[in-house]
Formats: structure tokens, C-alpha cells, sequence
């Protein structure tokens, strides 16, 4: 259950952007979530509605783009999807050599921000 | 009106960055820093023991840090082989990262050895995704826990430079199958080495100690292919996804991704993900019906391997 400290961290950090920009709050937060992440969406989900409490993200919504963990093979270069439990060895050619392309990703893609004019508008 | 920010920065981005900074000093002190990574229970701080000893034995300077939550039962154990021990609580942390490890580093005289062993929490997945600036992850499993946690936990034992299967001397009394273990390793992590020990008669003992001594100054002979995506090339966990190879990855995906899960109006709102939290994946009938993972029987030396999911 680490989704706490990775929300922590998504938190700051687009508070941090907000800030940056000038920004009043944060709208919302996109981040790619690899499928070998080792962090499931839907707990970092839970996770953020916590740790976003009291900061300009309080409000903020929370969209989690999952990435497929896909493998390229060095023996025949046939692309492949690893599956589930995931398997390094290549359907084409069944060597087991393939470099990992994609899935371990957990990265923060886009934060969008409000102008402060906005907060204003939506209070009146 | 709303303005989006791009920002691609990796959600780990200050662990990674420490990380090579962490890297770089132990590199520069000439220290070989070696994390073990496995379930609780399943012999890290006994093999650790063995290992500290044979150190002493052989006249290399070895200390280590040792990751708990609570107690200090472990370094207690291990600071009678007479190496320099510390214990890190970690305060309720599932995982140890490169800002604890520096905070314990900082004016230890065990930073300075020549081997610096870090038992990581009992935990094996948490753990796997924090790049602590290593020269060499391992990967315990004891004979005890069952052939299939490598693909339980894949990044556990994907992301790893050296497989150890600890407790072999009760591999018999188990029913231990070590060649569908072995099966289950190369499907995650092919080309790994798997190092068989036991803490209780010293066996394999000496052979992993040769391959913590061997990364003094040198890279790991292994290079885990899971690593790779990211690109940046840091073992292993280095690279969450904002490297050229992720972002390829990522183009090539378009068109086909996976349903998105939001959370919207201050609660949680689960779409149909694939993996559902703490569930069976969706589409996990393939694991149970189509293709079940058995182990291939192998002629020795034979690179060929079953399993995998056409794209």
C-alpha cells in the first residue's frame, strides 16, 4: 500500500504547477500508471482523496490513464503484449529475450489548473 | 477559464534523482551496495548473517543496513558478526527510499565499506518500485513460499540483478519443484541468475558473496529486461516511464488504451479498469482456462521457453 506516498507525491507536485503558474487551484491531475507499475489505480484513487485534503488540489479531480506493459523481442523484434502474469518470452520466436517498451510507467502526464478569476466566478 | 500543464515528469522523479546521486557516491567511495528485497520470513536477516561472516572471513569490509518497521531484533542479530549495523524504523513505511538511506548514511562509518548490504522491509511489492542507487538488487524467495510468486510479484523478481532461493535445505520436506520456480523466474526476468542457499548449512553462500564483491566498481553482469523501458539505463528501478523508450511506447498506444479510471465531485469513481483494486483482473479467464503456466521440461542449455501473449 505505497499509493499513499505516490499520492502525496502527485499532490505536491501539482501544487507545485499551481504555483508556478499563478495558478488558484488545480482542477485536475493526469497520470499514466503502467500496468508494472506495482500501483493500482484504483487504490492510488483512494489514496489521493486523502492526501489532496487541504491543499489547492482539494478539489481536484483524478484521472488515471492505464499503460499496457508491452515487450519488444532482440532475437526477432516481434512486439508483444506481456499478459497477465506477465511473460518475457517471445510468442513468435520463444526466446527469452525481449526488452520491456512500455508498463512501467508512473509519471504525472498533465495538471490542469483554474485562473483565479475562475474561483471568483464560480463563488458569485 | 482552465489552462492544462503539460508536465511528464515521473511521480518518483526526487527518489530517482537521489538515487543517482546515491549511486554516484557509492561509486566514488568504491562501496558495492547490495538491497535485499523479499517476503518477511524468508531469511533475509539469517543469510545476511552468513554473509556478513564470510566477509569478515575473507577480509572485506562489509556493514549494512537493516529496514523494519518496528524493533530492533535484526540489527541486534546482526551486529554479532561484529560489522557495522544499523537499524532503520521506518515509521509505518512499507518501503525504504533514497531519502531515508541518505539520512542513515550520513556520518556512519559503515557508509565506507566495502560492501554495504541494505535488507529492505519484508515486502515484495512496495519495495520493488524505489531505485535506492544499488549496485546489485536481489531477490530472495525460501523454498517455503511457493514456485509462483515470481509471477505473483514480477516487478519483485523482474527487476532484480540476482535471484537467491533461500532455505534449500528444506526444499525436500517443502516439496519444493525448483525446475518450475526456475521456469517462473525466466518468464520475468530471463537471464537472471538464481543462487541456491541455506542459511543453516552455509551453502551458496560463498557463490553470492562473489557476485556482491564482483559489482565493486563494475556494473551487474545481468541486465533485467523489465528494466528497460524508461531507457535511462540505471539498475534497475531507475526510469518510471519518462524516458524516450516510454514515450515511444506510449504514441504507439494510442487509439487502443485502457478505460480510465476518475475521480470526480470528492469521490472515488471506479470505471471497469482492467485490474480492478484488490480483484481478479477482468480478463484474467485466459490465466485460468486458455493458458496455464506450466513448467516446460528443458533440455540443459536449451534458450527456448512457452508462455507469453501474442500482440
Amino acid at each position: 500500500m505505497h499509493e499513499l506516498s505516490i499520492a502525496r507525491s502527485v499532490v505536491e507536485r501539482a501544487g507545485e504547477v499551481a504555483r508556478e503558474h499563478g495558478a488558484a487551484r488545480v482542477v485536475a491531475v493526469r497520470v499514466r500508471v503502467g500496468e508494472l507499475s506495482g500501483v493500482v489505480a484504483g487504490a492510488l484513487l483512494f489514496a489521493f482523496e486523502a492526501a489532496r485534503a487541504g491543499t489547492l488540489a482539494e478539489a481536484a479531480r483524478l484521472d488515471v490513464e492505464e499503460v499496457p506493459a508491452r515487450a519488444r523481442c532482440t532475437s526477432c523484434r516481434a512486439g508483444f503484449s506481456l499478459g497477465s502474469p506477465p511473460s518475457l518470452c517471445c510468442p513468435a520466436c520463444a526466446r527469452p529475450a525481449a526488452d520491456v517498451v512500455s508498463g512501467r510507467e508512473l509519471e504525472i502526464a498533465a495538471v490542469e489548473l483554474a485562473e483565479p478569476q475562475d474561483v471568483l466566478e464560480g463563488a458569485s | 477559464m482552465c489552462r492544462v500543464v503539460d508536465v511528464r515528469r515521473a511521480v518518483l522523479a526526487r527518489n530517482d534523482e537521489l538515487a543517482k546521486e546515491l549511486r554516484g557516491e557509492f561509486a566514488a567511495r568504491g562501496t558495492a551496495a547490495v538491497t535485499l528485497l523479499s517476503a518477511p520470513g524468508s531469511g533475509k536477516t539469517a543469510l545476511l548473517e552468513r554473509l556478513l561472516a564470510a566477509s569478515r572471513k575473507r577480509g572485506l569490509r562489509a556493514a549494512a543496513l537493516t529496514a523494519d518497521l518496528a524493533t530492533e531484533h535484526d540489527a541486534v542479530r546482526l551486529a554479532r558478526t561484529g560489522a557495522p549495523v544499523r537499524q532503520i524504523h521506518t515509521a509505518g513505511l512499507c518501503h525504504l527510499e533514497c531519502e531515508l538511506l541518505r539520512a542513515q548514511l550520513a556520518g556512519w562509518a559503515g557508509r565506507d565499506a566495502a560492501l554495504l548490504f541494505v535488507e529492505n522491509v519484508g515486502n515484495l511489492v512496495c519495495p520493488a518500485a524505489y531505485d535506492l542507487g544499488e549496485s546489485l538488487r536481489v531477490t530472495l524467495m525460501s523454498v517455503t513460499e511457493g514456485e509462483d510468486k515470481p509471477l505473483k510479484y514480477p516487478t519483485a523478481f523482474g527487476l532484480c540483478h540476482a535471484v537467491v532461493l533461500t532455505k534449500t535445505d528444506l526444499a525436500e520436506a517443502a516439496g519444493f519443484d525448483e525446475r518450475a520456480f526456475t521456469e517462473n523466474v525466466r518468464s520475468v526476468n530471463p537471464g537472471v541468475p538464481v543462487v541456491r542457499t541455506s542459511a543453516v548449512s552455509g551453502a551458496g553462500v560463498d557463490a553470492l558473496l562473489d557476485r556482491c564483491a564482483a559489482v565493486r566498481g563494475r556494473p551487474p553482469a545481468h541486465r533485467p529486461a523489465m528494466a528497460a523501458a524508461g531507457g535511462d539505463g540505471a539498475p534497475p528501478a531507475g526510469g518510471h516511464g519518462t524516458g524516450a523508450a516510454g514515450r515511444a511506447a506510449h504514441r504507439g498506444t494510442r487509439g487502443r488504451r485502457r478505460p480510465r479510471t476518475q475521480l470526480t465531485g470528492g469521490r472515488a469513481e471506479f470505471a471497469p479498469a482492467r485490474r480492478a483494486a484488490g480483484g481478479v483482473p477482468a480478463d484474467a479467464s485466459g490465466l485460468f482456462q486458455g493458458q496455464p503456466r506450466r513448467p516446460t521440461r528443458l533440455p540443459p542449455g536449451d534458450v527456448r521457453c512457452g508462455g507469453g501473449t501474442a500482440a
